[in-house]
């Protein structure tokens, strides 16, 4: 199999992702809808490796994985302060940077 | 011998000198009366050095140079002293006259307090040191500064009661209408100099007798040189500050605008007369002027009730007569007469002081029978008057005589007459104020008597001069010797019939003023106004300078901070639109952010 599906997936996965993120209301979805993106970059990177032979792209991988997991974490964790002080999640609330 | 060069040097130095150390050293100009001694000795130093200078004067001009603004075609401009017979006689009248006064202004000012009296002092040896560089000025540009600074020194002294509001008006006033004929003198020396290159008097008289000038636009050129004349030597129609800087004390007033600052201009014609040779357009206009001026001044003289304004009038009825003369084509006389005149008028306004001293009052008529409370001052003012009027055997006889015939000869007809007419008027204006002031019958509050010792000195060596000047004339008589015979008879004979005039009028009462003014309502009415020329200035300023003002300050309140203004609130405006796309959800701004990379990725195929 050649490169060319693995990139078609990865830029599917991609596109799912953001509209996740642009159309969701609530920023756990939103949350989700970046994961996603990171995925699909997942994607890409492991099918660039096995391409070229290349075991580097494994390893960035490995580092994004493990770097997802602590941005999910303090995502999570801001969204939570975010609910106790303004008892909301929904994203069109958030709007302090209003001007 | 000493070098003449060092010489001049020493005239101007000293009394620089004295002006620096009073500038600088606060305790000395606060002492008063020792400030007065410095300034005093500078400029008596001054008048020996002048002195010595001009009884050895050697033949050829002394000429000391150095060079200044470089360029790279040689020294754009250079200083230096420049003295030959013309620039030692001035330097003599201005350093005798600033010395006297100085010590006159002693017992003067003796009522000023000590710190006022050091800053008149310091003044009086900056205003030395400016007239005696304008007198060794060897080049345009440096006769300019100076000329500036006498003119500054003469503002500052004018304005030195400045807590008096007429004095600080008066001030201002002389500052600016000097200020308008300055104007074109420096356009003209500018314009001179990118027709010939050079400032130097010498190289200037060198061109125009070899015919290497450019005549192009010389004519013009004189005038404009001729106009800072025509404000400093209060020629007509700039002779409006002169009467009214008699606000300033009186030894001022005998210093500055009677024997030394208003001859400048003349000096000035004296000075660039072969230039002048060169514009008979030009010399002819002088001339009239100079006459017209004579006989205008002379005819306000008469209506004058104080005693300084009077002087005041008869000076800038003389400088016309100087003026007169050199555009006649008789330099030596015009300036013969300027220092013969630069002694008896300071004589008068230093006798008019005594008086104002003595009474406490400028108004002639709260003056009388002074003659006999205050002899000294009696005699040596009648001196002076005597002089003004033309009579023989003194001094001002002698030089009025020069430049009527020198007038006369010169072929201006017209001139001539006006100028014969002003004989009359002067010696009737001036003997109306010895009789009234020291014969008549008016009476004088409090109990005046002569002067002090350090006033009636100055008063007695300057009489001495002008009687001592007129009877050396009177025995060797070389100056106005090729004059017609019929001349002098006529001016004599004008002069005792104004004193004649005089005597029946205000001594006899044969003739009633009041008749003449009646006879002559007219005149009498328009010199009172004083011809309305400053009702006229005051209208111009007004109506055009006032005008433009007024035009510039709309133009700047509503075009200029109209466009600032619409400016402002556009931006203020368009910032309250474009507010609104800033909505502070994320998601909008990350609509933004896949926008820009939909429009990356369409435009790099599209490239």
């Amino acid at each position: 199999m050649g490169l060319q599906p693995y990139l078609i997936l990865a830029a599917c996965l991609f596109a799912i992702g953001l509209f996740g993120v642009l159309t969701r209301r609530n920023a756990i979805g939103i949350l989700l809808g970046i994961e996603l993106m990171l995925n699909a970059v997942n994607i890409n990177l492991v099918a660039f490796a096995r391409y070229a032979a290349d075991p580097a792209g494994l390893i960035f991988t490995l580092f994004t994985i493990s770097i997802t997991v602590a941005e999910v974490a303090l995502g999570l964790a801001i969204v939570i302060l975010i609910f106790r002080v303004r008892l909301t999640v929904e994203a069109d609330h958030l709007d302090l940077l209003k001007g | 011998m000493i070098n003449a060069g060092t010489l001049a040097l020493a005239a101007l130095g000293l009394p620089f000198g004295s002006f620096v150390l009073l500038a600088v050293i606060p305790p000395l100009r606060r002492a008063g009366r020792a400030a007065g001694a410095l300034s005093i000795a500078a400029t008596g130093g001054s008048l020996l050095a002048s002195l010595i200078l001009w009884r050895g004067l050697p033949g050829q001009p002394v000429e000391l140079q150095w060079s200044w603004l470089p360029a790279e075609s040689g020294p754009m401009a250079s200083v230096g002293v420049l003295v030959d017979p013309l620039a030692a006689k001035m330097l003599v009248l201005v350093a005798l006259v600033s010395f006297l006064v100085q010590l006159y202004s002693l017992g003067y000012l003796e009522q000023e307090t000590a710190p006022a009296l050091g800053r008149y002092f310091a003044y009086h040896s900056l205003f030395a040191f400016s007239m005696i560089g304008l007198v060794l000025a060897s080049n345009f540009l440096q006769m300019f500064i100076f000329w500036e600074l006498v003119g500054l020194c003469s503002y500052l002294l004018i304005g030195f009661w400045y807590d008096k509001p007429e004095a600080a008006r008066a001030a201002v006033k002389a500052f600016w209408v000097t200020k308008a004929g300055d104007l074109g003198f420096i356009i003209g020396i500018v314009l001179l100099w990118g027709q010939a290159g050079t400032f130097n008097f010498i190289e200037l008289f060198a061109m125009a007798s070899g015919k290497t000038l450019p005549a192009a636009g010389l004519g013009l050129i004189m005038f404009l040189i001729y106009l800072g004349a025509v404000g400093k030597s209060a020629q007509f129609p700039l002779h409006v500050w002169l009467p009214d800087a008699m606000e300033g004390p009186t030894p001022v007033s005998a210093l500055i605008h009677a024997a030394t600052m208003v001859a400048a201009g003349v000096y000035l014609v004296s000075r660039v007369y072969p230039l002048f040779l060169l514009t008979p357009d030009v010399l002819a206009l002088i001339a009239w002027v100079g006459a017209f001026t004579a006989l205008l001044a002379a005819t306000l003289g008469l209506v004058q009730a104080d005693i300084k304004r009077v002087l005041a009038y008869s000076t800038v009825s003389q400088l016309g007569y100087m003026m007169a003369a050199l555009g006649a084509g008789a330099a030596a006389a015009g300036f013969f007469h300027l220092l013969t005149h630069g002694l008896f008028k300071a004589l008068l306004f230093l006798g008019a002081g005594a008086v104002i001293h003595a009474v406490g009052t400028n108004d002639i008529w709260q003056m009388g029978r002074l003659g006999r409370a205050m002899p000294q001052t009696a005699i040596v003012f009648l001196v002076g008057t005597l002089a003004l009027a033309g009579i023989w055997p003194l001094a001002g006889f002698f030089s009025k005589d020069a430049v009527l015939a020198g007038v006369w000869e010169g072929g201006l007809t017209v001139p001539f007459l006006m100028l014969a007419v002003t004989v009359f008027l002067t010696a009737f204006y001036m003997f109306r104020v010895v009789f009234v002031v020291f014969f008549g019958s008016g009476h004088a509050e409090g109990h005046p008597h002569d002067a002090p010792l350090v006033m009636t000195v100055p008063l007695w060596i300057l009489a001495i001069l002008t009687v001592g000047a007129g009877i050396r004339l009177a025995v060797g008589g070389d100056e106005g010797a090729h004059s017609p015979g019929w001349v002098p008879w006529l001016s004599s004979a004008l002069a005792v019939a104004g004193i004649a005039g005089a005597w029946l009028t205000y001594q006899r009462g044969t003739v009633s003023a009041d008749a003449l003014v009646r006879a002559f309502r007219p005149l009498y009415f328009a010199a009172v106004k004083k011809f309305w020329l400053d009702d006229l200035y005051g209208a111009i300023y007004r109506g055009v300078f006032l005008g433009v003002s007024w035009g510039v300050g709309w133009v700047d309140r509503y075009l200029v901070d109209g466009v600032v203004n619409l400016a402002s609130a556009w931006t203020l405006r368009w910032g309250d639109r474009l507010r609104q796309i800033q909505t502070g959800r994320a998601q909008d701004y990350l609509y933004g952010v896949a926008l820009g990379l939909l429009l990356v990725i369409v435009w790099s195929y599209w490239r």
